[in-house]
């Protein structure tokens, strides 16, 4: 990294550190002239904006953690001992909690946003399966966070969630004792998962590393979807895309201030308010809304497959929604090879584009579902069978549109580079879509 | 500029117009009240009423039962003093005899307009025990300001054998403990009736609209049993008022702190946004 050809500065000191080691040289040459398409839209902050996040719940995280204490018997007091007798508690304890929130928000715009311009698509599959990665990470360690105020829904959530894995199996059992470190969600559960929630924001971090690494190997997208053919395509990344990260970094903080100051409580359930009790079920257990469309379609599969007129069960219930759970994530990280198609950008693929914003409208349909109770009944049908009509038409995308339109989507004329569209106003032979 | 670079100017220039108005509003409410002002907020009728009473039943045990204007909702809203205090009067007469309210100290009681002297009066009529002493010995003593609010009951078990098996949670977090806290909290103190055809109270159950069901806790309130010092009326209604804002305070003692500061922040980030994006402008415009 950085130990190629070097210009020397100007600077005695940095140029005395920088050749020794190229700090300078490389943030010179990944953050300072790296050549950036000049048409990113707004949709573009987004990676920017969870950095920022990553930050913020790091920072504020060691500063809980610096008050909390992992016990069941003591951790719900000294979360609410931070709240009421540290000095900014309050403060801290809602940003980190408001902050996982919109840390998933801004992910799921950026995992969106690739997702509609074809981020995904050669050569970017490894910078796609790292992020992938980052997202199942950011999963398990908030799944671990909510856990540590050990309230109601804490527990119960806990209990829920790791059950899950003994529908694996031969193993199964095993692995849920082994995350419980005992018989039952209990205070080594507690210890284990604050020791894993600390931890696994620093793996995050390195995995971002790495994924802004090959980001800045293969260059970024771009809303048109082609490649940059020169640098009349590019403008240095600073000052054009510093500023304007800047700027809609502050926008958004905007709106997450909105939340801690004025409806903190607004994205967490009042059970987490009371103490865990393992002799009080809630009467409905629902994890956090970022996880709602995922817990839909673990609860969609309610009958068993097995053999036809046979009393023989090969997927139970249980475990088919865990494998249609996790499979529905597992989709993702091989995207690049069920999506052949060599149109990147949704702007030139109309049914594709019909296809993701239904599928979009699908996965938050799904939250929906997710946030009601299993029983539920709307609009006179169970909600667990929109549920799994959800479900279907989410596979569906992956495993029947997608390789369908790979064959007979015939898209429109790509424009020749970034820079003609701009540059020149009239219309293209087959105009791209309302330009922005 | 285009549809979206006008929307986000649009917000930032409405957040930057709208925010110094709301940091004056703000601070003045910040103020304690002198007792002439808590004398003078008795006079006015209670504010806001409750609509909608009966509502139909949700799925959710703890359906919300009517909405309550409160003084402390909304991005301005602050506690009411005069309310606070008399919502003291109403816990320490009446549900203290059944809940704690483990997680307030005696000290944080000077939140609510009284001075040193006042809340040291209010701990000392409580006893704790502390020690061991010298001799190893427990001992009983007066409660500091320093102290929790002393509970009922030495523990649950003493607590639910009195109260027919059922606990009467702490409530210092109540409000936040359920949907729309503080309508639950009124609903279930105003909301006591007869019971829906087919369904019989066991011995000491009472059913409960708000609640949907039956519950242990007798109508704790009666029109005329707390004596208010200024002239609000003393009916259930106003009882439990009072109680669910002192409640709020309970469980959120640093609501007024929380919304000055998000006052704050918003215009700071608001104009430096503001900023940003006029220089954004300026040097994207050599490009274009
Ligand atoms: C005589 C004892 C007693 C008194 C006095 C009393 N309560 Fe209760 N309260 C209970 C018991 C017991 C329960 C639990 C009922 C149950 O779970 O069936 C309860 C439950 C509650 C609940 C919980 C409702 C829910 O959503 O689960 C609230 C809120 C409450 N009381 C508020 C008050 C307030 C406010 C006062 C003072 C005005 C008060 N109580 C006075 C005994 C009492
Ligand atoms: C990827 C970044 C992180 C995410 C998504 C995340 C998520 C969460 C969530 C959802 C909670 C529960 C909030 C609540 O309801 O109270 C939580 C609590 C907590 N987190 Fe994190 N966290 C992250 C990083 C960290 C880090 C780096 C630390 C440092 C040790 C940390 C320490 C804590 C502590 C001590 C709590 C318990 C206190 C509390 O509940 O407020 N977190 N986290």
């Amino acid at each position: 990294m950085g130990s190629g050809q070097r210009t020397p500065f100007e600077n005695p000191v940095v140029e005395w550190i920088d050749s020794r080691l190229p700090v300078f040289t490389m943030m010179q040459k990944e953050y300072g002239v790296f050549p950036t398409p000049r048409n990113f839209n707004y949709f573009w902050n987004f990676g920017a904006i969870a950095m920022i996040m990553l930050v913020l719940m790091i920072v504020t995280g060691i500063v809980l953690a610096m008050h909390y204490t992992p016990h069941t018997a003591m951790a719900f007091n000294s979360v609410e001992r931070i709240m009421r007798d540290v000095n900014g508690g309050w403060l801290i304890r809602y940003l980190h909690m408001n902050g996982a929130s919109f840390f998933f928000i801004a992910v799921y715009i950026h995992i969106f946003r690739g997702m509609y311009y074809g981020s995904y698509k050669k050569p970017r599959e490894l910078l796609w399966i790292l992020g992938v990665l980052i997202f199942l990470l950011m999963m398990a360690t908030a799944f671990m966070g909510y856990v540590l105020p050990w309230g109601q829904m804490s527990y119960w959530g806990a209990t829920v969630i790791t059950n899950l894995f003994s529908a694996i199996p031969v193993v199964g059992e095993s692995i849920v004792t082994l995350l419980w470190g005992g018989f039952s969600v209990d205070n080594p559960t507690l210890n284990r998962f604050f020791a894993l929630h600390y931890l696994l924001p620093f793996v995050i971090f390195a995995v971002v590393f790495l994924h802004v690494w090959a980001l800045h190997v293969v260059g970024s997208n771009n809303p048109l979807g082609i490649d940059t053919k020169g640098p009349q395509d590019t403008v240095p990344f600073h000052p054009y895309y510093t500023i304007k990260d800047t700027f809609g970094t502050l926008v958004y903080l905007i709106l997450f201030c909105f939340f801690v100051f004025f409806m903190p409580d607004a994205l967490g359930h009042p059970d987490n308010y009371t103490p865990a009790n393992p002799l009080v079920t809630p009467p409905h257990i629902v994890p956090e809304w970022y996880f709602l469309p995922f817990y839909a379609m673990l609860r969609a599969i309610t009958f068993n497959i097995g053999i036809p007129f046979t009393d023989i069960v090969i997927i139970s219930a249980k475990l088919g929604g865990v494998l249609v759970m996790f499979g529905s994530i597992a989709l993702l990280f091989v995207l690049p090879w069920i999506d052949r198609h060599p149109i990147r950008s949704a702007r030139f693929r109309p049914q594709y584009r019909v296809a993701l914003l239904v599928w979009l409208a699908v996965f938050a349909f799904l939250g929906y579902v997710g946030s009601q109770p299993a029983d539920a009944v709307k609009f006179g049908i169970p909600l667990s069978y929109l549920g799994l009509l959800g479900t279907v038409y989410y596979y569906g995308f992956f495993l029947v549109i997608l390789p369908y339109l790979n064959k007979h989507e015939k898209g429109r004329d790509l424009p020749p580079s970034i820079s003609i569209p701009i540059i020149e106003s009239p219309e293209p032979a087959a105009p791209p879509e309302k330009r922005r | 500029m285009n549809s979206r670079h006008f929307l986000l100017i649009a917000v930032s220039a409405l957040s930057i117009a709208a925010s110094p108005a709301a940091v004056f509003a703000a601070e003045a409410k910040q103020d304690m009240p002198t007792p002439a002002d808590l004398e003078a907020a008795a006079e006015i009728p209670p504010e806001g009423t409750v609509a909608d009473e009966a509502h139909a039943p949700d799925h959710h045990a703890a359906a919300p039962h009517g909405h309550v204007d409160w003084h402390f909702s909304g991005m301005f809203g602050s506690y009411d003093r005069a309310a606070l205090q008399r919502g003291l009067k109403v816990y320490r007469e009446v549900c203290a005899a059944c809940h704690s309210l483990k997680r307030v100290y005696y000290r944080n009681l000077e939140d609510l307009g009284y001075d040193e002297g006042q809340v040291k009066n209010i701990a000392s009529q409580y006893n704790v025990t502390d020690g061991p002493n010298d001799e190893g010995e427990m001992f009983e003593r007066a409660a500091l300001p320093s102290d929790h609010f002393v509970s009922p009951y030495p523990n649950d078990n003493a607590a639910k054998a009195v109260n027919n098996g059922a606990l009467p949670p702490d409530l210092s977090l109540i409000t936040k403990a359920r949907h729309h806290g503080p309508d639950h909290v009124f609903g279930v103190l105003t909301s006591f009736g007869p019971p829906p055809e087919g369904v019989t109270p066991g011995q000491g159950q009472y059913w409960n609209n708000q609640m949907q069901s039956l519950i242990s806790m007798a109508p704790p309130l009666q029109d005329g049993q707390v004596v208010y010092e200024d002239d609000v009326p003393q009916t259930v209604e106003q009882y439990s008022r009072d109680v669910v804002e002192f409640l709020a305070w309970a469980a959120d003692p640093y609501m007024e702190e929380r919304k000055r500061t998000g006052i704050k922040v918003i215009i700071f980030l608001a104009v430096f946004a503001g900023l940003m994006y006029a220089v954004k402008r300026r040097i994207w415009a050599k490009l274009h």
